[in-house]
Parts: structure tokens; C-alpha cells; sequence
């Protein structure tokens, strides 16, 4: 592993070049984990809408349990449903507490009566949806019908948009990147052409000359996605209780460690072919 | 072991290197190639290491007809060559155990052996008292001895020594020439180019003059120090 002494030898003989070799390398791999990190959690959010109940009917104060009874039978009988769930007063109430138990203020200002039961709804069929939703907003006992195919459907074209613009800004900045890195390698080649020379005359062989620039490609790029990640981890750590209490109810958070992981494997192992790919355009176009 | 025929070589600038240059020289040879600046010295040692190719004619160097070598062939020739360059080629901000390494390096050799091997070299050179300091602490002597000491460290089959008491004075001269000539006695066929007369008149070796680029002289028999001898003899 002579040329990895080699290359490190080099990049403590220029240290800026590589600091800013590794800086534009870390700005790249920010922003994939960024990016990574709110298209892994919007999927997350759409997944978690879509296995919720997806129609909610709430039902006036004074309705009575057989109505609801016979209004949840007729919802059944249609053959569409996968799943009816109702939710009384108390069971609301309890719920509503569990939510906001570190809030005192707002579980003394709520009582089970204030609260209306629910009849939480899946179809085997999104496109059952509607339907269902119309049969309920008909009945006399309804007082609300939230039916959340709107927010997923808002959700799906948010996080398409997040998608179209993450994948357009790691393009821009993985060619801005590997076009530095290009120019820092030519750098570092012109700097060694002395060397380079005489190991030439002396018999080394072209591949004994690569080798060096290419692990130094890999090696700026690797580090800087290793930073890039660990900046973002810590930002998405460091955010995580105001996002918990935003995203209140949807479990996204805490992420899992294993999660992080991937994403710091899948960047590494990014890094190092885009280091790759710079380092080899570098040697070919200046050491020929 | 070494073979040119026929050689030409022109430059981009029209200018002719050498001209129709016949030349053999054999295993454990010792030769001087003598001539003026510009008489083609350099450009013969070129073609040996096939740094450049030739115009017209071949060049072989032990059974490698260079003109046909393939491109990844040439650092194996280059291992078996060791060469001194006119400007020594030295890297200045390496230490001398680090200059006269970087053959081994270069050839995947062991760090330990390396290190044994170097020390050898430098010992047989005697600059192994320099190994850890720097080309700039080092004088012109022992700077071409550092040069010597990697051109030899892969105990080459020929080495070739261009100008290397060019700018020594007289006394420093003959230590490399006596070096070079000890070289030579252990097996290595020794091409050295220089035009210091004084060499040449004391010591019986072979000649080999150029002038613009043609062989003008290559005559064993008629070399100084050989003249010098017989005419000894006859007295």
C-alpha cells in the first residue's frame, strides 16, 4: 500500500487544495443526506396516512350507540371495507391525553363530553374512498367526515416536488464537484511532474503513477461525504424534539441508528466512485 | 547486449540528433561516448532507455529491439538500465535514502530488503553517512553519488552515466570515474559520456567520438590511454 502513504504525503504537503477538495465534497454530500433524510421521512408521513383509518366520522353529541351500531353494519354490508374501528367518548379522551400528556394545561380544559366518538374507516380500495365518504356525510348522526386522501394526495405531490428538486440540486453539485475535483487533481499532478518524470525514467509503470491521484480522489471524496453525513445527522438530532412535537402522532422519530448507518454506507460508497471517476478524468486528461 | 544500426534520429525542429550511427557495445564493457555539447551523446542514451525513438535504423538492447517495444514494455527495459542524468534528477525535498529507494518502490520491493539494499549502495558509493540529509546539504560530488547510488540500487545489467563530472573538479572527477570503473569490474556494462580529456587520456578504455551527430571514432585499439600503453611497451 505504498501509493496510500504516497497520496497521504501529498495532501499534507498541500493542505488547502485538499481542504477545499473536501469542503466542496462535504457541501455535495450535506445536502444528499438532507435530502435523503425529508424524502425518507415525507414516504414515512404518506405511509402512516395511508394505513390510518382514511375516512373519520364523528358523530353528533347526542347520538345514541345503536344508531352508530346500525350506521357501522350498513357501512360493513357494502363489502368494501377492510376495517371499522369506533372509538367512544372515553377512549377519545384518552387518546387526546396520551397526545398531549406533557401539556397540563391543555388536559385540564378537556372533558370526555366535549369530545365527539368517531368511527375510524379502512377500505380494501382507495378509490372506494369517496363513496364511503358520501354515504356517511348523508346519515343524520354525522356531524364531520375527515377523509384523508386530500392530505395524502397533497403529501404525494409535496414530496414528488422535494424529489424533483433534491435529484436536480445532487446532479448540479455532483458535477460541480467532480469538476473541482478534476481541477485540484490536474493541480496535484502538475505540482509532481518532476516526480512523475523521474519515476517515469526510473521504470515505474503508469498505473504505479495513477494509483496516488486516484486513492486522493477517493479519499477528499470520502471524507467529505463522512463529514457532509455527520453534519446532517447532527442537525436532524439536534431538531429532532421541535420536529417530534410538529409531527405529533406520526412515529418517525427518534430515526433509527441502523437508518443512519445505510445512509452513511450507501454516501460512502457514492463518494468513493465519484472521487473515483474525478481522480481517473483528472489522470487521463493531464497524465497521459 | 547493445546494438544500434543504422540510427537516425531528427528532432521536430528539423535538426538531425544523429545520423546513420553504427554502434555495438558488449556485456561487462566499459566505454566513453565523447563529442562535443550538441553531438549527439545524450540522444543515443535516449534511445537506450527509449525515452525517444528513432527516425531510422534499430536499436537493441539485450534482445529488445526497441523500435518494436509495446509502450508497457518500457518500464521493464527501464528496470534493467540504470541511468545517471546529466541533471542528476534528483527530488530535492527527499532525503538521499529516499531518492536512492524509489527504484525498490517502484519495483514492489519489501521495505525491509529496500533498506538493505540502500545502505549497500550508499556503503559501495560511500555517502552512507548522508542517507538522512538533503540533496541541498549535500556537495556536487556526493550529489552525483546519490545519482550513481539509484541508477545502481536495482543492480542494473548497464548503466549509463551522461556528463557525470561535468561540473566536478579534477580530483572529485576521478573519484566518480574510479567509481564507475569499480562498477564495471563487478559486471555492469558502463557507458559513460563526457568530454573531459584528461579522463580520457588516463585511462584504457574504449572510445566512442560524435561529432553532429555521426560516429566519427570507434576504436578500441586507438583509445589514449591504450596509444599510451604500446608506446610504453615499445620503449
Amino acid at each position: 500500500m505504498k501509493f496510500i502513504k504516497s497520496s497521504l504525503r501529498n495532501i499534507r504537503r498541500s493542505p488547502y487544495q485538499a481542504f477545499a477538495a473536501v469542503l466542496i465534497m462535504m457541501l455535495t454530500f450535506l445536502t444528499i443526506s438532507f435530502f435523503t433524510f425529508l424524502l425518507t421521512g415525507s414516504s414515512k408521513i404518506i405511509n402512516f396516512f395511508e394505513s390510518k383509518p382514511q375516512v373519520t366520522a364523528f358523530f353528533k353529541n347526542e347520538t345514541k350507540q345503536k344508531d352508530i351500531n346500525a350506521l357501522e353494519v350498513k357501512i360493513k354490508n357494502t363489502g368494501k371495507i377492510s376495517s371499522v374501528e369506533f372509538v367512544s367518548k372515553q377512549e377519545a379522551l384518552k387518546i387526546y391525553k396520551q397526545q398531549n400528556k406533557d401539556d397540563p394545561l391543555l388536559l385540564d380544559l378537556v372533558t370526555a363530553d366535549i369530545l365527539p366518538a368517531s368511527l375510524e374507516i379502512s377500505t380494501f380500495k382507495i378509490s372506494d374512498l369517496s363513496g364511503i365518504s358520501e354515504m356517511l356525510k348523508e346519515s343524520s348522526i354525522v356531524s364531520e367526515v375527515i377523509f384523508q386522501k386530500d392530505i395524502v394526495s397533497t403529501l404525494v405531490s409535496w414530496t414528488s416536488a422535494v424529489r424533483k428538486i433534491g435529484s436536480g440540486l445532487i446532479i448540479v453539485l455532483s458535477l460541480v464537484s467532480t469538476f473541482i475535483m478534476i481541477t485540484i487533481i490536474g493541480i496535484r499532478i502538475s505540482q509532481r511532474k518532476e516526480d512523475i518524470e523521474i519515476m517515469r525514467l526510473i521504470g515505474a509503470s503508469n498505473w504505479y503513477i495513477r494509483w496516488p491521484f486516484l486513492f486522493e480522489g477517493m479519499f477528499y471524496a470520502a471524507v467529505g461525504a463522512a463529514i457532509g453525513w455527520m453534519v446532517a445527522s447532527l442537525a436532524l438530532w439536534y431538531s429532532a424534539p421541535f420536529l417530534s412535537s410538529f409531527l405529533r402522532g406520526i412515529p418517525i422519530l427518534p430515526v433509527s441508528p441502523i437508518f443512519l448507518l445505510e445512509v452513511l454506507l450507501a454516501e460512502l460508497i457514492f463518494a468513493i466512485i465519484l472521487g473515483f471517476l474525478s481522480s481517473f478524468l483528472a489522470v487521463l486528461r493531464y497524465l497521459r | 547486449m547493445i546494438k544500434l544500426d543504422k540510427v537516425s534520429k531528427k528532432f521536430g525542429t528539423g535538426v538531425f540528433g544523429l545520423v546513420d550511427v553504427n554502434l555495438s557495445v558488449d556485456k561487462k564493457e566499459f566505454a566513453f561516448l565523447v563529442g562535443p555539447t550538441g553531438s549527439g551523446k545524450t540522444t543515443i542514451f535516449r534511445l537506450l532507455i527509449r525515452e525517444i525513438l528513432p527516425t531510422e535504423g534499430t536499436v537493441i538492447v539485450n534482445d529488445w529491439d526497441l523500435t518494436k517495444l509495446p509502450k508497457h514494455q518500457i518500464p521493464h527495459l527501464r528496470k534493467k538500465i540504470g541511468v545517471v542524468f546529466q541533471d542528476l534528477k534528483l527530488l530535492f525535498d527527499r532525503t538521499v535514502f529516499e531518492n536512492v529507494v524509489m527504484p525498490l518502490e517502484v519495483t514492489g520491493v519489501g521495505m525491509e530488503e529496500a533498506k538493505q539494499r540502500v545502505e549497500e549502495v550508499l556503503t559501495q558509493v560511500g555517502i552512507i553517512e548522508h542517507k538522512d540529509k538533503f540533496p541541498i546539504q549535500l556537495s556536487g560530488g556526493e550529489l552525483q553519488r546519490v545519482a550513481i547510488a539509484r541508477a545502481l540500487v536495482l543492480s542494473p545489467q548497464i548503466l549509463l552515466a551522461d556528463e557525470p563530472t561535468g561540473n566536478l573538479d579534477s580530483a572529485t572527477s576521478w573519484e566518480i570515474v574510479k567509481l564507475l570503473s569499480d562498477i564495471n569490474e563487478k559486471g555492469t556494462t558502463v557507458i559513460m559520456a563526457t568530454h573531459n580529456v584528461d579522463i580520457l587520456k588516463n585511462l584504457s578504455k574504449r572510445v566512442i567520438a560524435l561529432e553532429k551527430g555521426k560516429l566519427v571514432r570507434d576504436d578500441p585499439s586507438t583509445s589514449s590511454g591504450q596509444v599510451r600503453k604500446k608506446e610504453e611497451k615499445k620503449v
